[in-house]
């Protein structure tokens, strides 16, 4: 049986998989399955019953926010699929691997997502810097079109899907679903307020769902193998497989798919190869720039949704940032934190203008300049931004949690700094966000 | 949102800070809040407007339940008020919440409120000290951004952005404007046009009162400063055109500093329109006269006192042959008063005679038809509308604003079905995204209203008035059917119109022609819906009132061209002109002949126009900002404005200088006046209610036109004498030339201004709401006095003669401008400088047929007098037809029906080689 159902075709160092290739490898027969012989209450009982999770960071159960799509007594009109791949979560690069190597796999996953929800328009929106994938999934999809996948009466049904790849303007908060949707639409990338939820009130008004790359790319083998397999992929209470990554100063920084539940240990330590000669672990965010440090007691927690909840962090999107301690831990936090304020949308008071006070903070710390009060400060912020609710969107909340994270664990390196003493070693932050190199391991 | 018409409302309990109260149920907790007396800080929301969670400044901790003792921070305005729902206002949480949002706010504002014109009417400082906010803990650099020349009506000062997104919400969503734009991002964002420029929206001027600093203010103020608290105010009603739109003027030194919106919830609600908003500063015009002038023998005025005026007035009014002509832009007591004095069978309306048969027919459609006319607030309501010959933009602006949030109905209607709250503002436009209610524009050119219209079409007077007919034969076969060459349209307008739930046909005086406003009626009649509604834009603020005044009395039928006939025979001694410019009413040539035949001609007016410098007499007249008066508006709506000043020197309004040639003691004071007029006219018999009388008191105490902070009174004329002057007496009003007294919204028509502790800008109206967002606590200001018929109206289809085209005559469309096309306004510096030049409009075809191009000049004949006018082509323009701009300085009188020969001229080329026009 499969174990690695999301790279099983990929291999780094190849080209992309072509349509045929895809096919030979039993590609697009999920779809085939679910378009003739499943109706769409079916494939959404089999997602449900699968126990997929979003893979873009929520970690939201994909069935379920299917289920809130209107099926009966639509008002006509259209219905929309979109992609989110417009990655931009710093120390992320899974769905692009996803896309660059195995455009097809994303595309099955969405024409089987389309006829569950009955959607007859679909979106990949992707961020711009991601050409080759771009161009890749345009090549993909004309071949879909050539074998009847795509377009009018697919497979000879009466079912029709257009798909379009819509390259974006380019800004982190794009990742945001309502935010993308605004976008999509050519307004500005603002997050809307929820209720009403895409499902409702989502592209152009119409009942729309979003969903990451990575999670599109397990519909078609939860179709194929059905949901118990999926399930048990999984080591620990979530079910299927994962691409999870790792950047910082570690031998083999990079991405494998991986089964949910995966100790962290394992991950850095097997997979990743462990720390660079002369480094040491002193912390690391599990699932991206916008999730809470965890720490070396952490190491033998099962990278699960709810294991890593109830350590104070979330999965994330599952590519892991690791703090080693040779790198200014303020300094690291306040780089983030100039992300996340540079990527505000301005559109909400604590996000627009509390960003960018706890970055000026920050560099008053990092610089010497910081004084005792800026700690307090820093609390207030903390819980002020950090909140969900307190905010329009959910980026502020995430830009705040390696902040109140980092001041958690490493309290005494924002004390140091402010009673004047700098003497701990004080890198370039810059040298942290190294180059990482794109590896998987096929199996 | 604002809608008084709801009904049936549900409520809900809400429990904040552990106290129960009763709600409207699915409101949200902001506007219940506030609406309940308790101050609850906010930016963003705006109660015409909605929410949208941007600034979450009005944040409380809501409980899951009594046992839920932490909370969770929710927005008030984004919060539904469900019952039971429990919120802490004033814990630790909530309040320290809200502290922090005005200290992030605060980061990069410039703390520049003693220089800035927002400063003493700001919300932003309001509310700054309402959450307590002092010391603030930032210490890194502001951010700062350019400024732009947003033209001459709005001054833009970036720096103090807070970025409650209001501007580009109010702009863009509310107003329809396209130039202006939230741009860049995170703590950048800024609010401007894509480069330095004139906003083009006709309402932008509201931006003043909607940016809750100090980022828009009023220019015109600007350039000449006061605060807020240093202005007398006094309520008034805008006189640039029929609606009546209700104001708050301020005015410091004698001098008129600017106008605000006054809230009426029926009638302009939050809004105005920028010819109303800017178009009061006529009255500051240094060539006004402030005494009353003799005419001597050198052809020069001497001025005289106005007891020798009232003494030579009353000498001349013993002559035997005394002809009064009112004025649609004077109060209904200055005409009532001319008429007496003239009597009826002398007095004429004053209005252009073919001006005078449109509005008897509007008055008799209104009054005798079974469809009533709506206010501005029910016309919001109207769910298909049918613009039939009028650009309303350009004639009743603040009237095509209403129209603007008519077509949200289709949206608000999509949202009611999908649960969505009506004031979650960006998820019901996200819904609806393009989709709006039907609005069809037939009108004589391309208007500002076509962006939200589903079809347009433009036609001549004739043809508008035969399309008409045409849909109205759709609607009810029993019509005599018209054949028109857009009988697909006329079919699917008539089914949109039989389907809608609230139908509205709009129409006015604008096309100039009766059949068009028959045809209007023929709709509104046919349609057999008790809840069609029939709005009419009428000319002048009182053209509704004079109507009603002649109707029915020999004045209904004293034409201009009967004065000048008997003045021809030499059968009028004295003529009393009371606030008109005869040139504006008749041709050139036939007032220059009347003036000359009358041996005695008196003039009273607050501006200065050609006929006023022909007067034997001319006497200084208050302005509506100066004086006391009664109008009635286009929906039959009687109102009173209110001196906000005591005008300078021997300026009066116009009835006082009438009052003592009557009977001095009988017309002792204004309620005197108001109670003959509507003890003579059973149509006018309600206008007393308008407001209440002089005796009126607010806990015992006239009403301040001053704010109680009001400053440097011993001073300001310490220059001229350093003993303070006493303040004027008042007799006339229940309003003082004082700081004393009490303003606390007793009549809701008598607010001069609003201002309650803790809210010093205009965002305190909700003190004086009876909710938040809804009618005054006081009484909707003013006095409807029409009302539909319930029985039908025979509407037979008087066909108009179609028009025709002829290879050398065009027929001459009269075209509007918000700028410069109503007279008084007209006269407003900021307005001068958008008024544009009268120039003739054709069709691309027709101008090519006669060889011209863009840009060139032409010579037209315009009866039988030529002008030299600048050609633009306009594909709108219907064939055959010229479109020609009136009303503003510069054009020519226009009678109806004029045809006009046009033909090409160097006239361009010899300036621009540099030499004089010719």
């Amino acid at each position: 049986m499969i174990t690695k159902p999301l790279t099983q075709n990929i291999n780094a160092n190849r080209d992309a998989v072509a349509i045929d290739a895809y096919e030979k490898n039993n590609g697009y027969l999920a779809m085939k399955k679910a378009v003739t012989e499943m109706s769409p209450a079916d494939c959404l009982q089999t997602v449900k019953d699968s126990g997929l999770r979003g893979r873009g960071g929520a970690g939201f159960p994909t069935g379920m926010k299917w289920s809130f799509v209107p099926m009966e007594n639509v008002s006509p009109g259209h219905k929309y699929l979109v992609c989110n791949a417009d990655e931009m979560e710093p120390g992320t690069f899974k769905d692009r691997l996803l896309m660059e190597c195995d455009p097809h796999q994303l595309i099955e996953g969405m024409i089987i997502s389309a006829w569950t929800i009955q959607a007859d328009v679909a979106y990949i929106f992707i961020r711009a810097e991601y050409h080759l994938a771009s161009k890749l999934l345009q090549e993909a999809i004309d071949d879909c079109h050539a074998k009847g996948y795509l377009g009018k009466n697919i497979l000879g049904t009466d079912y029709n899907l257009e798909m379009y790849v819509h390259s974006s303007a380019g800004r982190y908060i794009c990742g945001e679903e309502t935010a993308l949707i605004n976008s999509l639409e050519g307004k500005r990338a603002n997050p809307r307020a929820k209720p009403p939820f895409p499902q409702i009130s989502g592209l152009w008004g119409r009942p729309t769902i979003v969903n990451n790359v990575e999670t599109f790319c397990n519909i078609p083998h939860i179709i194929q193998h059905g949901p118990e397999w999926f399930k048990g992929l999984g080591r620990g209470d979530d079910a299927g497989t994962k691409l999870f990554g790792v950047s910082g100063r570690v031998k083999n920084p990079g991405c494998w798919e991986l089964p949910m539940g995966t100790p962290i240990r394992e991950l850095i330590e097997e997979h990743a190869g462990g720390m660079e000669d002369g480094y040491k672990l002193r912390g690391f965010l599990p699932g991206g720039a916008s999730t809470d440090f965890l720490v070396e007691e952490h190491l033998d927690l099962a990278m699960d949704y709810d294991v890593i909840g109830k350590a104070g962090s979330r999965l994330g999107t599952g590519t892991m940032i690791i703090l080693d301690d040779k790198t200014c831990v303020v300094g690291m936090v306040k780089n983030l934190t100039e992300f996340f304020a540079q990527e505000s949308c301005g559109f909400c008071t604590p996000c627009r203008d509390g960003l960018p006070w706890t970055a000026q903070v920050l560099g008053d710390i990092e610089s010497g300049n910081g004084i005792p009060a800026d700690l307090t400060t820093l609390k207030r912020q903390v819980k002020f931004i950090g909140a969900i609710g307190n905010t329009h969107c959910a980026l502020a909340p995430g830009a705040m949690e390696p902040v109140s994270s980092a001041m958690k664990y490493f309290a005494d390196d924002f004390q140091r700094y402010i009673d004047g003493d700098s003497a701990q070693s004080k890198e370039p932050v810059d040298e942290s966000a190294k180059e990482q190199s794109i590896s998987a391991e096929a199996s | 949102m604002a809608n008084e018409a709801a009904v049936d409302k549900t409520m809900a309990t809400i429990y904040i800070d552990d106290k129960p109260f009763e709600v409207e149920a699915g409101e949200n907790v902001l506007q219940a809040v506030l609406g309940l007396g308790l101050d609850l800080p906010y930016f963003c929301w705006h109660p015409a407007m909605g929410s949208v969670g941007a600034c979450r400044q009005c944040a409380l901790v809501q409980f899951r339940d009594e046992e839920d003792t932490r909370g969770r921070i929710v927005m008030g305005c984004m919060t539904p008020a469900s019952d039971g729902a429990r919120f802490s206002m004033q814990g630790p949480d909530a309040t320290e919440f809200r502290k922090n949002i005005v200290e992030s706010l605060m980061l990069n504002h410039p703390h520049d409120c003693p220089v800035c014109a927002e400063g003493g009417e700001c919300h932003l400082q309001d509310m700054t000290m309402m959450v307590g906010h002092r010391d603030r803990s930032y210490r890194g650099r502001k951010n700062t951004h350019n400024n732009q020349d947003l033209g001459p009506l709005i001054h833009h000062e970036m720096n103090r952005c807070i970025s409650c997104y209001r501007c580009t919400r109010y702009y863009n969503d509310y107003a329809g404007g396209k130039d202006l734009a939230a741009q860049a991002a995170h703590d950048h964002v800024y609010f401007g046009r894509h480069e330095d420029g004139t906003l083009e929206s006709e309402f932008a001027g509201n931006l003043v009162e909607v940016c809750p600093t100090g980022v828009f203010t009023d220019k015109p103020l600007v350039n000449e400063y006061t605060r807020k608290w240093d202005m007398q105010s006094a309520p008034s009603v805008c006189a640039g055109c029929a609606l009546g739109c209700n104001i708050s003027p301020g005015e410091r030194y004698g001098k008129l500093k600017r106008i605000h919106n006054r809230y009426n919830s029926a009638v302009n609600g939050y809004f105005l329109c920028d010819r109303g908003r800017y178009g009061g500063n006529f009255v500051n015009d240094e060539k006004r006269a402030e005494f009353a002038g003799a005419l001597n023998a050198n052809g020069r005025y001497n001025a005289i006192h106005t007891e020798q005026a009232i003494q030579q007035l009353t000498q001349w009014c013993n002559h035997k042959n005394v002809v009064g002509i009112g004025s649609p832009r004077a109060s209904l007591e200055t005409n009532y008063l001319l008429q007496r004095l003239a009597g009826e069978q002398n007095f004429c309306s004053g209005m252009a005679d073919h001006e005078l048969t449109l509005v008897r027919g509007i008055k008799d459609r209104l009054q005798h038809g079974s469809v009533s006319t709506p206010s501005m607030q029910e016309v919001e309501s109207a769910d298909v509308v049918l613009v039939l010959g009028e650009d309303v933009t350009n004639t009743a602006p603040r009237l095509a604003l209403a129209l603007r949030q008519s077509v949200r109905n289709l949206a608000n209607e999509l949202a009611s079905e999908a649960r969505i709250p009506l004031w979650q503002d960006e998820a019901v436009r996200n819904l609806a995204q393009d989709q709006l209610s039907p609005l069809f524009v037939i009108a004589m050119s391309d208007t500002p209203l076509d962006d939200v219209a589903e079809q347009c079409v433009t036609l001549a007077p004739n043809d508008i008035a035969n399309f008409g007919y045409s849909i109205a034969g759709k609607i009810d076969a029993s019509l005599p059917g018209v054949a028109t060459a857009q009988d697909a349209l006329a079919e699917r307008i008539a089914d949109a119109l039989k389907n809608a739930k609230r139908p509205l046909i709009v129409s006015g005086t604008g096309a100039q022609s009766t059949a068009v406003i028959h045809a209007a009626s023929a709709i509104a009649e046919a349609l057999q819906n008790r809840n069609a509604m029939l709005s009419y834009c009428l000319p002048e603020a009182n053209t509704m009132g004079l109507a009603m005044i002649t109707e029915n009395t020999i004045s209904d039928t004293l034409s201009i061209a009967d004065i000048c006939e008997q003045a021809d025979k030499g059968k009028i001694n004295t003529l009393i002109v009371a606030e008109n410019d005869l040139y504006r009413r008749a041709p050139r040539k036939d007032i220059d002949k009347l003036l000359r035949d009358v041996d005695k001609i008196v003039v009273m007016d607050c501006i200065t126009t050609p006929t006023l410098s022909q007067a034997h007499l001319a006497l200084p007249a208050a302005s509506f900002i100066e004086s006391q008066g009664t109008l009635v508006s286009s929906e039959g709506r009687a109102q009173r404005h209110y001196p906000v000043f005591k005008p300078a020197e021997q300026r009066q309004a116009s009835w006082r200088w009438l009052a003592p040639l009557i009977d001095d003691e009988e017309f002792e004071n204004f309620d005197a006046v108001t109670a003959a007029c509507a003890a003579e006219y059973p149509e006018l018999v309600k206008i007393e209610q308008a407001s209440p009388s002089a005796e009126f008191r607010d806990r015992g105490m006239k009403i301040p036109r001053q704010t109680h902070r009001y400053s440097g009174r011993t001073a300001m004329l310490a220059d001229e004498s350093v003993h303070e002057p006493k303040q004027p007496e008042d007799q006339d009003t229940p309003f003082s030339f004082s700081m004393e007294g009490a303003n606390s919204g007793k009549s809701g028509a008598l607010i001069p201004f609003v201002w309650s502790p803790g809210w010093n800008s205009n965002q305190s109206v909700h003190k004086f709401q009876s909710e938040a967002g809804g009618s005054l606590a006081g009484g909707t200001p003013g006095v409807r006095l029409i009302k539909a018929n319930s029985t039908l109206l025979s509407s037979k289809a008087d066909l108009a003669e179609a028009s025709t085209a002829s290879d050398q005559q065009f027929e001459l469309l009269p075209m509007y401008k918000i700028f410069g096309s109503d007279e008084l306004t007209a006269q407003s510096p900021a307005i001068q400088a958008l008024t544009p030049k009268p120039t003739l409009q054709l069709n691309p075809a027709d101008a090519e047929r006669l060889g011209l191009g863009r840009n060139d000049a032409v010579l037209t004949n315009i009866d039988q007098r030529e002008l030299y006018l600048d050609l633009v082509i306009n594909s709108a323009i219907p064939k055959g037809c010229a479109g020609y701009i009136t009303g503003v300085p510069g054009a020519d009188w226009l009678a109806p029906n004029s045809h006009a020969s046009v033909k090409k001229t160097a006239a361009k080329l010899v300036v621009e080689n540099g030499g004089g026009n010719v």
